[in-house]
């Protein structure tokens, strides 16, 4: 009986669907640290006597568990250094987005007046616009190389996190504890690094498990459009772009970097989701 | 009521130069807007003449009023590949765009909205919970991916759709669909969450205390109060749409702007790139202005303020 | 002797507009317009008034947290420094400030005890064991215990969450304590018992207090002289019992005339027409005449200064003497 209810209580605390999705981004980051290791092939390496070998459940070999592309290249390899790539790219344009967003909306809820109007006008224009769009165009103008393209998916939402640090902020600043800490005599670096910034890293981090997947989203539709990632270097999107042609001859070239794109985004959504309840049940 | 349209509009004129100004700070920075625009080999005398309509040897802030000029009118230059001017080529392709566009708006409404309406009056039924598992597959499931799978099974497995070009009416309804999908999954999702907003107030449960049927209740309370939120987002749908367009219309070889975009981005076809670029902008903000007019229509709050000081 | 704190003419105004740009009109608000008081150590001033007569806005000038249009604040002699300066938070040590909300005062993350002790740490006194110390002993005179410590402020009642912030206010030892509406927030039952705690800590410590509130009974039990602020102004100042028994201006007759009270066959309640006025929009003369019962002519014009009145008392009315 004791057990029955230990079991049940550890699931209350852990949705089953939860530990999934951790359990599926636990071995996404594995992968990306792991991939040199873990990979059997070279990424680039050709082998032209495979050419469009079926995966092992389609009945091809073990020699290429994945299946092979029109190149010989093992998709198995091609896959796990897409996922690394991909994975890396997702994460440092969110952190950038995340520490541009949050300093903006600091600067804003600080200075208030005109400060604070061009910031507001910022965030309105990126709010306005589809981002894919402005991705394209500084693309068009600067041409792409992989730097200015992590730039690129770094501004990506960072209004959300202006809006959100500008508003928590705000009302922390007006009467809440940031005003009374000053008032002690604290100076800003304290008041915003020891107090207002650990006070809202839990929006924050909850913000970044809905734009860690849209980043994903954006870096994988560029790729796949061919203007993100470039060859030799293989992303989840560009893998989708080249699998297209052989959509119907060797499905299998897309399908997997596809089902990936897809499993890892509905897990941060649904470990987000998990992490909202958790940290914040005030939160909506 | 005036007011806030009178400041909407003001924001509207405001976004527009944004994004003009925009253009202009990311041209000048890449390099030299002549021979990015024109391209290194073209002739000189074009080039000088390009130099002098833009007024490239002038100081840069006569330079930016006279492309704000310019940008106004349309003229931002020749395309590189077709050597007709940027803005006739753009806009020779907005019908196709729109053919598809326009609707999967419709779709996403018709399916997107009723659905949430559906599972929020049928809360935690298998209904709801199916919508919502379904509707996760809309921020989850990139388009590509839809539009592809679509394609393998309806294309290549049952051959009842063609999987591109634009021949028949029927090689729209691929298109139309991914587009209509992915956006209608997150409409129900939203216009559930804000129905379910609406139906916790206190005075629902007002209402159907006053001895009001459970329908009428919820046509004459719960839905005008819950279009409120969900017209914003509306506005946004436009531009989730417009950047699927760009996405779909390249799978499905569909000859619309989308297309176009991808296409002048690879060959750095600035000029055609620059006419889109303003055009989206005009188009998201008429769109946002539109949905501040029902918005404003919408809420008697704002229809009634009009003794603010 | 010079009193502890010393204002003159204290004045803050905000440049609005008025209407949607380009529609926008500036005008002038007068949050605080020529208040003047002393203050002696060990002193309870009570600052009485409703929403928007600007009594919080005094508050942050007399600690300086909001820079003054005119006027002067004087320390023990001493001028204000400026906002945010060295000087300003050296300052910080001899004057504090109480707030109405304690639960947003205190950063929810943080056990109270370390709340407690952050002003040593801010000013760099004491070391590790001597700051935990120093706050037992704060949680002891406000009546904690140690137990407390290790708390969270959304552990804590409301009333203890108050006293939380009292003793993070008086662990520097300040000589000048702010309390802005310190008690609205707390249940009717605990009020008492915060501002018994109130009278006990200055009876102690010989604290000054600057107490804000729009409760006329509380205010009247606890300070040794009153100060009645309308838009901006002192309108009556004076011994509390007196003001409260005998006002002298209609204001202050209207506001205590609105206490409830158990007794019968009191005089009828005076009921103010019209609402309280836009700050903006102040009335030429007396900003007090459009709602007076007694407002003259010469009312409209002059606007009367705050005199002295055969009693001791201040008022600022051009018949004080006929209507006390």
């Amino acid at each position: 009986m004791g057990g029955k209810g230990r079991v049940r209580r550890f699931f209350e605390a852990w949705p089953p669907l939860t530990l999934l999705a951790l359990g599926w981004i636990a071995l996404m980051v594995i992968v990306a640290f792991g991939a040199d290791v873990l990979a059997p092939y070279s990424f680039t390496a050709l082998d032209l006597r495979a050419r469009l070998h079926p995966p092992v459940l389609m009945g091809g070999t073990w020699t290429h568990p994945l299946g092979s592309d029109e190149l010989g290249r093992d998709v198995l390899s091609r896959l796990i250094m897409s996922i690394r790539l991909s994975l890396l790219i997702a994460f440092f344009g969110t952190m950038i987005a995340a520490a541009f967003g949050t300093a903006m909306g600091f600067v804003a809820a600080h200075f208030r007046g005109k400060v604070e109007g061009v910031i507001l006008m910022l965030i309105d224009f990126q709010a306005s616009m589809p981002f894919l769009i402005i991705a394209l165009a500084v693309l068009a103008f600067f041409g792409n190389n992989l730097a200015l393209f992590v730039m690129l998916m770094g501004l990506n939402s960072w209004e959300r996190y202006a809006r959100i640090a500008r508003g928590l902020t705000l009302s922390a600043n007006e009467q809440g504890y940031a005003a009374a800490v000053r008032q002690l005599g604290a100076s800003n670096l304290r008041v915003y690094g020891l107090h207002v910034l650990p006070n809202i890293a839990s929006t924050l981090i909850v913000s970044m498990t809905i734009t860690f997947p849209e980043t994903i989203l954006l870096e994988s539709g560029l790729s796949f459009l061919g203007l993100g990632v470039q060859p030799p270097l293989t992303s989840l999107g560009n893998m989708v772009g080249y699998g297209r042609e052989y959509l119907t001859r060797a499905p299998w070239i897309m399908l997997s970097p596809a089902a990936v794109i897809v499993l890892s985004t509905l897990s941060i959504s649904i470990v987000g989701d998990w992490l909202r309840d958790r940290l914040d049940p005030t939160l909506r | 009521m005036l007011r806030y349209l009178t400041g909407r509009l003001l924001r509207a004129v405001l976004t527009i130069l944004l994004v003009i100004t925009f253009a202009f700070f990311v041209l000048h920075l890449s390099g030299d807007p002549a021979m990015m625009i024109l391209s290194a080999d073209a002739p000189p005398e074009s080039i000088k003449a390009f130099r002098a309509a833009w007024g490239l040897d002038r100081p840069l802030w006569v330079q930016y009023l006279a492309y704000v000029w310019n940008a106004l009118h349309g003229d931002l230059g020749d395309s590189m590949r077709d050597g007709r001017p940027a803005i006739q080529l753009v806009l020779e392709r907005v019908p196709a765009t729109l053919a598809i566009t326009v609707p999967a708006f419709l779709l996403k409404l018709v399916i997107g909205i009723p659905a949430g309406i559906y599972a929020a009056l049928h809360r935690n039924s298998l209904a709801d919970r199916l919508t919502m598992m379904v509707s996760v597959a809309g921020f989850t499931v990139p388009s590509f991916v839809l539009a592809l799978v679509l394609v393998l099974v309806f294309s290549v497995q049952l051959g009842w759709l063609p999987s591109a070009g634009s021949d028949s009416a029927k090689s729209a309804i691929l298109p139309i669909v991914t587009l209509g999908i992915a956006g209608a999954a997150i409409l129900a999702r939203f216009t559930r969450s804000a129905m379910l907003e609406v139906l916790g107030q206190p005075y629902i449960r007002a209402a159907s205390a006053k001895g009001l049927q459970w329908r009428e209740v919820v046509v004459q309370h719960a839905l005008p109060n819950a279009a409120i939120p969900t017209t914003t987002i509306v506005g946004f749908m436009v531009g989730t749409l417009i950047a699927g367009a760009v996405v779909v219309e390249s799978v499905f070889a569909w000859p619309g702007i989308g297309r176009l975009l991808v296409s002048s981005v690879s060959n750095r076809d600035l000029a055609v790139v620059q006419v889109i670029l303003l055009l989206v902008a005009a188009t998201m903000v008429t769109a946002n202005i539109v949905v501040d007019v029902i918005y404003g229509w919408l809420d008697p709050r704002l229809r009634r303020s009009s003794h603010g000081r | 002797m010079t009193a502890l704190l010393e204002v003159s003419n204290l004045a803050r105004s905000y440049d609005v507009r008025r209407g949607r740009w380009p529609f926008a009109k500036p005008a002038t608000l007068h949050a605080v317009d020529g208040v003047s008081f002393a203050l002696p150590a060990g002193r309870t001033l009570g600052l009485v008034g409703e929403s928007g007569c600007g009594k919080t806005t005094t508050a942050k000038l007399v600690l300086g947290l909001v820079p003054l249009t005119a006027g002067e604040v004087r320390i023990g002699g001493e001028r204000l420094p400026p906002a945010h300066s060295p000087d300003w938070r050296a300052l910080r040590r001899r004057m504090q400030m109480v707030y109405q909300d304690p639960l947003g005062a205190l950063d929810r993350r943080l056990s109270v005890g370390r709340q407690v002790m952050e002003p040593l740490v801010i000013h760099g006194l004491g070391n590790a064991s001597e700051r935990r110390e120093k706050a037992l002993a704060m949680l002891d005179a406000v009546g904690l215990t140690q137990h407390h410590f290790d708390r969270f402020p959304h552990e804590l009642s409301g009333g203890q969450r108050q006293r939380i912030v009292l003793a993070r206010a008086l662990i520097l030892d300040p000589q000048l304590l702010v309390c802005d509406e310190p008690i609205s927030a707390l249940d009717v039952s605990i009020q008492a018992q915060v501002v018994n705690l109130l009278l006990a800590l200055q009876q102690k410590l010989g604290l000054a207090y600057l107490f804000i509130s729009h409760d006329l009974r509380m205010v009247r039990q606890v300070s040794h002289e009153v100060a009645v602020m309308y838009l901006g102004r002192i309108v009556e100042q004076g011994d509390p019992d007196r003001l409260f028994a005998t006002p002298a201006h209609p204001y202050t007759q209207a506001l205590v005339s609105a206490i409830p009270t158990h007794t019968r066959g009191r005089k009828r309640r005076i009921v103010l027409p019209g609402e309280p006025p836009n700050p903006v929009d102040r009335p030429a003369g007396c900003a007090f005449h459009p709602r007076c019962p007694h407002a003259v002519a010469r009312c409209r014009l002059e606007t009367p200064a705050l005199r002295t009145l055969a009693d001791g008392r201040r008022a600022a009315c051009h018949l004080a003497e006929q209507i006390a």
